[in-house]
C-alpha cells in the first residue's frame, strides 16, 4: 500500500523546509515516476495497474504541492501546527488591506483603459514582486518556526492567496484580449 | 520447478520475449499503424505497399469498405461514405451544430445521446464507424506481425476532452483491440523527434491535422517526456481550409452554397487539390464541373488562398501564446518547433509558426506519419519490451475539470495543465436544511459559466441524513487516470454514504450499448461471444504471468523468503493450468484475481523497494549538506 504516513518531505527524501532546492526536487521526481507511472505496468494486471496509479497520483500531488510556493507553505503550515487549513486566520496588516484594495481597483479599472496590455503588464509586474517579497518572508519566517513566526507565516499565505488570485484574474483579462484581437 | 510449467511454448512466455505491440494514428482524414520492428519504428503498409489509410469508410448492404476505396466512392455514394467520423466521435447531437460542418450525412436522433448516422447498411455512431478503421490497421499489424497484439497505443489530439478520449476508448473496444493507453498526439511526435535527436530542452509541437488543432510544450529530460502545458482547437484543421477555398470558388463559379452534396464534395476535392497544388507553385489552376452541365475555369493564387486562411491561422497562433504563458516559458526559450501533421505543409503556416517563435520549425520528419512512430515506440515500451528503459511520459489533462455550484458557476476541481494522473478533492455543503440529496453536475472547460463549459455528467448523491443547512459535508474526489478519462465520487463524510460514476453515460454508449454492438458484430462474423470473451481472459492471464515472471526473474529472490517464493511459484503455476485448460472465460477471469491477490504483497513490496532505491540513489548524488537526517 501506499505509505501514506510518510510526509510529502519524506517520499522526496527531502529535509522538511520551505527553502528547497527546485533542481533537486524535479530530479527525485522523474526519479520517482520512472518506477511508480502507470506507463511501468500497462502490460501488468489489473492489480499491478491500479496500485501504481495510486502511487503515480500521489507523487504528483506531491510534487504539485512542494513546487507551488504557496502550496508547499500551507502544507508545512499544516505540518508544523498540526491543522490542516492555514485559512482560518484574517488578514490583520493595515498596510496590506489598504495595497489590497487599490490593486483590485487598478484591476477593475482595465478592461476599460486606452493601452490595456501595457497597464496589465505593469499590474503583473507589482503582483510578481509582492509574491516575489512574501516568498523572501516565508523562507525566514519557517526557517526560525517559532510560535509567533508562524502565526506571521499563515499571513502571509493569506496575502499569497489574495496575490495568486488577483494574478489569475489578470491573466483571464489577457486570455480574453488576444481572443479579440 | 513451477516456472518451467508455465514456460510451455504457446502458454506463457520467457520474461524477455518480445511482445507484438503497435501504435495507432486515428486520424481525422488519414489513419497509419507503426510498430517497432528490431529496434526500428515504422508505419506498416497494405498489399498494395500505401501505408497511409484514409479515414473513410463506406457501407453498403452486404459489405464494408475502409480507405482509399471508400474515399473514391465518396463523391458518387455521400450518404454512405462517412469520412469525418473524428470530429463526431465523443459529441452529441447538439454539439454537431455547434461545430458548423456541413456534413453531408443523415443524422437521427436515437434514445441514446449518441448521434446516429443512416447508411444502406443501418444506422451507425461515429464509434462503430472509427471502429472499422481501427479493425483494419489492427490486422494489418497482425499480417504484417505475424501474431496477436498484446495491445495498442491509440493517439488523440490533445485537445480531446473526456467524452471524446472515452469514445475512442470504445471503438478500440468494438475493434477488439486491447488499448495500452490513449497518447496524446503532439506527445507521440515529441517521443518520434526526441528520440531522434536525444536534445534536452523545452521543445514545442505545433500539431494542426485534417479536423484538430493541437499544441504543446515539453521539456524533454534523460528520457522523461514533461508536458508542460497544451492547448489546441478540436475541430479546427486543414478541412476548414478546404472550407473556405470551396467557398470562395462556389463565389468564384457563381453556384450558391447550397448546391447539391455531389457537388459540394466535388468542390471540396478541387479546394483540396489547389490548396495542396500551391505548397509548390505561385498560382494554380482550378476547373469545375457544374450541376447544369458545362464547367467553370479559374485560378486561385497563393495571395488569395493565404488571405482565405489567415484567420484560422491565426487562431493558432493565439493559443501557442495562451500555451506558452501556461507552461511558463517565452516564446525565445523554446529551443525546438516540431510541425506535426499534413496542414503544416502549408507555406502560410510555416511563416506564422516562425515569425511567432522567432526560428525556422522543423519540418524534416514525415508529418503525416511522425505521429504514428511515437505511438509505436511508445506501445513498444509499454509491452515491456524494453526493461530498464529510461523513456517516460508525463502528461497532462488539457482542460480544466469542475462542478457546477449555486447560481450556475463553475467550481474547477482540477485546473488545466495537470500532471496526470491526478486526484482533488473538494468539500460542499447543503443549502436547506433536512437536504437529504445533491445532484453532482460534472463539467469540463475554462469559462465562469456552467452554460460555456461542456456538461461531461450528472449524477446525485442520495441518502443524505437530515442536518441543518451548511452541515453537511459532501467530499467530491476527481481522479484522472494516465488515458485521461475521468472518475467522480462524492462522499457524505460524516454518515460515509457515496455516490460515484465514471463519467460515461451522458456523451458516449453505454456499457450495454456497446455490448450489444459487439454482440452484433460477432454475429456478423459468425463467431461467438464467449469464444471471444475467452480469447481475452487468456491473453489477459497471460500478461500478468509474463509481468510477474520478469519481475521475478529481477528480485524474487531479493525481495521474498522462501516461503513467500513458494505463495507466489503456487499461484503463477494455478493460474497457468487454468487459463491453459479452462473453457469458460469467467473462471479465467476469476483466477486472474485470486493471483493478483495472493500476489498484492509482492507487487508492493516491489514499488515501495523502488522508491527506497531511487531515493536513495539521490542521496548519495547529492551534497550532503542538503540533506537532513531527521526528514528520512
Amino acid at each position: 500500500m501506499v505509505d501514506f504516513s510518510q510526509n510529502h518531505f519524506e517520499l522526496f527524501g527531502m529535509p522538511i523546509s520551505f527553502t528547497l532546492d527546485a533542481d533537486s526536487l524535479a530530479a527525485r521526481y522523474r526519479a520517482l515516476q520512472k518506477i511508480v507511472h502507470p506507463d511501468r505496468y500497462a502490460a501488468s494486471g489489473e492489480q499491478s495497474r491500479r496500485l501504481s496509479l495510486q502511487h503515480a497520483t500521489l507523487v504528483n500531488e506531491a510534487y504539485h504541492t512542494l513546487k507551488d510556493p504557496l502550496c508547499r507553505a500551507q502544507y508545512l503550515l499544516a505540518l508544523k501546527t498540526g491543522e490542516s487549513s492555514g485559512g482560518q486566520a484574517t488578514l490583520s496588516d493595515p498596510e496590506f488591506l489598504m495595497r489590497q484594495m487599490d490593486l483590485r481597483e487598478t484591476l477593475a479599472e482595465i478592461p476599460d483603459a486606452d493601452n490595456v496590455q501595457e497597464k496589465l503588464v505593469t499590474l503583473m509586474q507589482e503582483i510578481e514582486k509582492l509574491i516575489k517579497a512574501e516568498i523572501a518572508c516565508l523562507a525566514i519566517q519557517f526557517e526560525e518556526s517559532t510560535p509567533e513566526q508562524l502565526l506571521a507565516a499563515a499571513q502571509s499565505v493569506q496575502k499569497m492567496q489574495f496575490l495568486n488570485k488577483l494574478r489569475n484574474e489578470a491573466e483571464t483579462i489577457e486570455d480574453d484580449l488576444e481572443k479579440d484581437y | 520447478m513451477a516456472l518451467l510449467q508455465i514456460a510451455e511454448p504457446g502458454q506463457s512466455a520467457a520474461p524477455h520475449q518480445h511482445r507484438l505491440a503497435a501504435g495507432i494514428d486515428l486520424g481525422t482524414t488519414n489513419s497509419l499503424v507503426a510498430t517497432v520492428r528490431s529496434t526500428q519504428a515504422e508505419t506498416l503498409p497494405d498489399m498494395e505497399g500505401r501505408h497511409i489509410l484514409p479515414s473513410v469508410v463506406r457501407y453498403s448492404s452486404d459489405n464494408v469498405e475502409v480507405g482509399e476505396a471508400a474515399r473514391l466512392a465518396a463523391p458518387s455514394d455521400p450518404l454512405n461514405t462517412i469520412s469525418s467520423a473524428k470530429r463526431l466521435i465523443g459529441r452529441a447531437i447538439g454539439d454537431l451544430k455547434s461545430i458548423g460542418d456541413e456534413l453531408p450525412y443523415e443524422f437521427i436522433s436515437a434514445d441514446s445521446a449518441v448521434p446516429r448516422i443512416r447508411t444502406v447498411a443501418g444506422d451507425v455512431t461515429p464509434i462503430e464507424v472509427s471502429a472499422e478503421i481501427l479493425k483494419v490497421l489492427g490486422q494489418r499489424a497482425v499480417d504484417s506481425l505475424g501474431g496477436e497484439l498484446s495491445g495498442v497505443v491509440i493517439t488523440v489530439p490533445a485537445y480531446f476532452d473526456d467524452a471524446q478520449r472515452q469514445a475512442t476508448k470504445d471503438a478500440a473496444r468494438l475493434a477488439g483491440l486491447h488499448v495500452f493507453r490513449l497518447l496524446n498526439e503532439p506527445t507521440a511526435a515529441a517521443v518520434a523527434y526526441g528520440l531522434d535527436r536525444g536534445a534536452d530542452g523545452v521543445h514545442a509541437i505545433y500539431d494542426l491535422g485534417g479536423g484538430t488543432f493541437d499544441v504543446s510544450i515539453l521539456r524533454l529530460n534523460k528520457g522523461v517526456f514533461e508536458v508542460m502545458a497544451t492547448g489546441g482547437d478540436s475541430s479546427l484543421g486543414g478541412d476548414d481550409f478546404d472550407d473556405a477555398v470551396a467557398a470562395w470558388l462556389l463565389e468564384q463559379a457563381g453556384l450558391s452554397a447550397d448546391v447539391d452534396r455531389g457537388t459540394l464534395r466535388h468542390v471540396l476535392d478541387r479546394a483540396r487539390a489547389a490548396k495542396e497544388a500551391l505548397a509548390g507553385s505561385e498560382t494554380v489552376e482550378v476547373e469545375i464541373d457544374l450541376p447544369q452541365g458545362g464547367s467553370w475555369h479559374g485560378s486561385l493564387s497563393r495571395e488569395q488562398l493565404d488571405s482565405l486562411i489567415d484567420l484560422l491561422i491565426r487562431k493558432t497562433i493565439n493559443t501557442c501564446r495562451r500555451v506558452l504563458r501556461d507552461a511558463g516559458v517565452s516564446a525565445d526559450e523554446i529551443e525546438d518547433v516540431v510541425m506535426v501533421g499534413g496542414s503544416t505543409r502549408n507555406l502560410r503556416v510555416r511563416e506564422k509558426v516562425a515569425e511567432l517563435f522567432g526560428r525556422e520549425p522543423l519540418v524534416d520528419i514525415d508529418p503525416d506519419r511522425v505521429v504514428a512512430i511515437g505511438a509505436a515506440i511508445q506501445a513498444d515500451v509499454l509491452a515491456g519490451n524494453k526493461p530498464g528503459d529510461e523513456m517516460l511520459l508525463l502528461d497532462v489533462n488539457p482542460l480544466s475539470l469542475g462542478v457546477e455550484t449555486m447560481g450556475g458557476l463553475t467550481e474547477k476541481i482540477i485546473p488545466r495543465n495537470t500532471t496526470i494522473p491526478v486526484a482533488r478533492a473538494q468539500e460542499f455543503t447543503t443549502f436547506k436544511d433536512g437536504q437529504s440529496a445533491m445532484a453532482i453536475h460534472v463539467v469540463q472547460g475554462e469559462r465562469e459559466l456552467v452554460a460555456d463549459c461542456r456538461s461531461l455528467a450528472r449524477f446525485e448523491l442520495r441518502g443524505i441524513p437530515p442536518m441543518v443547512a451548511g452541515a453537511a459535508r459532501i467530499r467530491v474526489t476527481f481522479a484522472v487516470d494516465a488515458d485521461g478519462l475521468l472518475q467522480v465520487e462524492a462522499r457524505e463524510q460524516t454518515s460515509g454514504v457515496s455516490a460515484s460514476v465514471e463519467v460515461k453515460p451522458s456523451y458516449g454508449l453505454t456499457d450495454d450499448e456497446v455490448m450489444d454492438m459487439l454482440q452484433a458484430s460477432i454475429d456478423h462474423a459468425q463467431g461467438d461471444m464467449v469464444a471471444r470473451r475467452l480469447v481475452e481472459e487468456t491473453v489477459e492471464a497471460r500478461r500478468v504471468i509474463e509481468a510477474l515472471t520478469a519481475a521475478l526473474a529481477t528480485d524474487g529472490d531479493e525481495l521474498l523468503s522462501t516461503e513467500e517464493r513458494k505463495v507466489v511459484d503456487d499461484a503463477l503455476g494455478n493460474l497457468a493450468a487454468i487459463a491453459d485448460q479452462s473453457k469458460d472465460p469467467k473462471i479465467v477471469e476469476a483466477a486472474i484475481k485470486q493471483l493478483e491477490k495472493d500476489c498484492e504483497f509482492y507487487v508492493e513490496r516491489r514499488m515501495n523497494s523502488g522508491i527506497r532505491k531511487a531515493m536513495a540513489g539521490h542521496r548519495v548524488d547529492e551534497f550532503a549538506s542538503q540533506e537532513d537526517p531527521e526528514a528520512k
